[in-house]
């Protein structure tokens, strides 16, 4: 068990630093250096920086030394916390990610509660009731959920409750809200608004969860012992909860450590489009004003966050099925 | 006696007749496959069936409503279309055109339109053009763009641009898989250990925004085709895992089997064994493991061209359509514009059932 967590947690730690790499080659890939960008964005604003100051800027960031050593300086100062400055914002990286990395968090980590609270009920449903209507109509949902991208999804339902409603679905906060600092009241104004893109987000990732959880409930509800527990007049109820569902349960489990990641890829695309205060509309910005310190750092960030989430979720499965416990090869 | 001529005609039958037998049974995945197949041909006579020239647009007509093609006319067949009126705006003096019901534009099949090339055949016959040239309507059964381009004629191309850019990153991803999940099968030990390790790696990655990182890196002045090669380079890289997992686990199942053993007894290579006994065997798993993989590249393809990171204009595919229908104000004044949306979603659906019929059908024997 214990070889188990260490083995997951030096994948954990190779998985950072690969993304560590990829973030550093995003920074390094416009043509150009950094300090020749950042002169020219300070001459188009009409501000000039002296020579002394760019040579004193490419020796702090050790341009024009082999590649690996700009990493190491690079790496050396992330690991401090100093991810460098947004050129479009002028400000350090740190302050203008704010808030919006936790809410990306908070976010993705409630449409993953609301993929397992919808599928798990509705795979046993689906299950037990092959082949009724309900059955039918989630597999036709599940197969809207899988078909449809969700940035699609976001904008249909834009659009409707704009129809509709004649209301903007977008954002997190309302507009009242959106300035203040955080209390009890912003936060419940955030449980409000969180539903809705929680929802969008979650929803191929339950249609898949679904048809998983329906497959091998059936596999599991044709064995003998359920059959045996069926003859020895067990309610029935009893029979499908206590033994064939804790048993289909275990691939269900597993598929979290890919589910997190492809949530928070989700996110930043449906916030682009519901207009979320989360890191999907800065990372596009600075992308497309090749922000490179600001869109990296996003990027590694991001790379982490998922890492320590699927690392949690590993452990919490490992804790919940006794299986894995026992069977780590 | 047809029932033993059946049976005779199960057992002489090669692996793909028995798949193909199976498949031809899933009543939903034959409809999706031809489907599929109905877009793809879409797709080859793209510049056919399109009515404008999806790149050329006049300003003034942005924004026209779709027109529905009227089929008879005074109780004959004689398609037409109401024409355009242009009216000039009383506060901003800026010429916009309406639907004139009083007036009807007749449709020709076969004629004369924009030239292009088909297989480098210079031809300038569409499917459906005005009858008469000198009239200037365009025919808009979508709409038009802000830009006054005919939404159906964009549409028409783009399917073409999104398909392919599906099969090429899907062949990429396919040579990835194979040789890696291969490898990791048949040389065992470390090898498959770092591989993978490697995959789960690659699978725990945030796909979008590394996406997006490296797509955004690509330079500006480089052409529409090496943008397009490139986003189909990127989406694959992450996208070959499932396809090498496939691929190692057919390739350990096989290695039990004892017809490999028999090939091995009687002396046949190690790459003959692959080659000629194991890899036909599961030849349908891979393909219906593609026909899977296909709709997550061209959702992705479509992702990352809706935000701008993707194929950039001129280039057109369904992302680039779609992102005109970015914002709310747009669609309230244009909602045809989300009409892209369908071949998108049919097509996935189409390619989803379609691998599913193809994965219950990859193990006849079942």
């Amino acid at each position: 068990m214990i070889a188990f967590v260490i083995r997951r947690l030096v994948m954990g730690v190779f998985t950072i630093w690969l993304i560590s790499v990829v973030s550093f080659v995003i920074i390094q890939l416009p043509p150009g250096d950094f300090v020749d960008s950042y002169i020219a964005q300070l001459a188009a604003s009409g501000s000039v920086i002296s020579a002394n100051e760019a040579a004193s800027m490419r020796e702090l960031y050790g341009l024009g030394q082999p590649m690996y050593v700009q990493y190491g300086k690079w790496l050396s100062r992330v690991v401090t916390g100093d991810f460098g400055e947004s050129m479009m914002w002028r400000r350090p990286v740190t302050e203008v990610i704010g808030d919006r990395l936790w809410l990306t968090l908070v976010l993705s980590f409630a449409a993953l509660l609301l993929t397992w609270a919808l599928a798990l009920p509705i795979g046993i449903y689906s299950a037990v009731r092959q082949y009724s209507w309900g059955d039918y109509a989630f597999t036709l949902l599940g197969f809207i959920g899988i078909a449809v991208p969700n940035f699609l999804l976001a904008l249909i339902i834009m659009y409707f409750s704009f129809r509709l409603f004649g209301a903007n679905v977008g954002g997190l906060f309302s507009p009242a809200m959106q300035m203040q600092p955080w209390g009890l009241a912003k936060t419940w104004d955030l449980m409000k608004h969180l539903p809705l893109p929680a929802t969008i987000l979650a929803l191929a990732g339950t249609a898949q969860l679904i048809r998983i959880m329906r497959a091998n409930l059936l596999d599991e509800l044709r064995k003998p012992y359920v059959v045996t527990a069926r003859a020895r007049g067990l309610p029935e109820r009893r029979v499908i909860l206590k033994y064939p569902v804790r048993a289909a349960l275990n691939p269900f489990a597993s598929n979290i450590a890919y589910l997190f990641p492809y949530l928070v890829s989700g996110s930043i695309i449906i916030s682009i489009v519901l207009g979320l205060p989360t890191v999907g509309p800065l990372l596009v910005q600075a992308l497309v004003a090749q922000d490179m310190f600001l869109a990296g750092t996003i990027v590694l960030l991001l790379g982490v966050m998922t890492v320590i989430g699927t690392f949690i979720s590993d452990l919490v499965l490992m804790w919940v099925d006794p299986r894995i416990r026992h069977q780590m090869d | 006696m047809a029932k033993a001529n059946d049976a005779e005609r199960y057992a002489v039958a090669t692996q793909m007749q028995l798949t193909w037998w199976r498949f031809r049974r899933h009543k939903l995945a034959m409809v999706s496959l031809f489907i599929v197949a109905l877009f793809y041909l879409l797709a080859v006579g793209a510049d056919f069936l399109a009515v404008s020239d999806p790149h050329e647009g006049d300003a003034r007509t942005s924004y026209i409503a779709p027109q529905p093609i009227h089929l008879f006319d005074d109780g004959s067949f004689r398609p037409y279309i109401y024409g355009l009126k242009g009216v000039r705006d009383v506060k901003t003096f800026k010429l916009i055109y309406t639907v004139d019901t009083s007036r009807k534009v007749y449709l020709e099949f076969f004629g004369h339109g924009y030239r292009y090339s088909f297989f480098g055949i210079d031809t300038d016959r569409h499917l459906m053009t005005l009858r008469d040239p000198r009239v200037t309507d365009g025919i808009h059964l979508l709409g038009t763009d802000l830009l006054g381009r005919d939404l159906w004629s964009r549409l028409m191309v783009a399917s073409r641009v999104s398909l392919t850019i599906g099969l090429v990153g899907v062949s990429i991803s396919l040579v990835l898989g194979v040789l890696l999940g291969g490898i990791s099968a048949i040389r065992g030990g470390w090898v498959d250990n770092v591989i993978q390790r490697g995959i789960e790696v690659v699978r725990s990655l945030p796909t979008i925004p590394l996406w997006l990182g490296l797509a955004a890196a690509l330079p500006n002045d480089w052409s529409v085709t090496q943008i397009y090669f490139a986003i189909t380079i990127i989406i694959s890289l992450l996208a070959w895992t499932d396809l090498a997992r496939v691929v190692r686990g057919k390739f350990l199942s096989l290695r039990e089997e004892e017809f490999v053993m028999a090939a091995e007894l009687a002396g046949a290579s190690q790459t003959r064994i692959i080659f000629h006994h194991m890899l036909p065997s599961f030849a349908s798993h891979i393909i219906a493991a593609v026909s899977l993989a296909l709709p997550a590249m061209i959702i992705s393809e479509t992702s990352l061209s809706f935000l701008g990171l993707g194929l950039r204009p001129p280039a057109i595919s369904w992302g680039i359509l779609l992102q005109d229908a970015q914002n709310i104000q747009t669609l309230a004044l244009a909602p045809w514009l989300l009409l892209s949306a369908v071949p998108v979603i049919l097509v996935i659906l189409a390619f989803n059932f379609l691998g599913d019929g193809l994965r219950d059908a990859a193990d006849p024997y079942g």
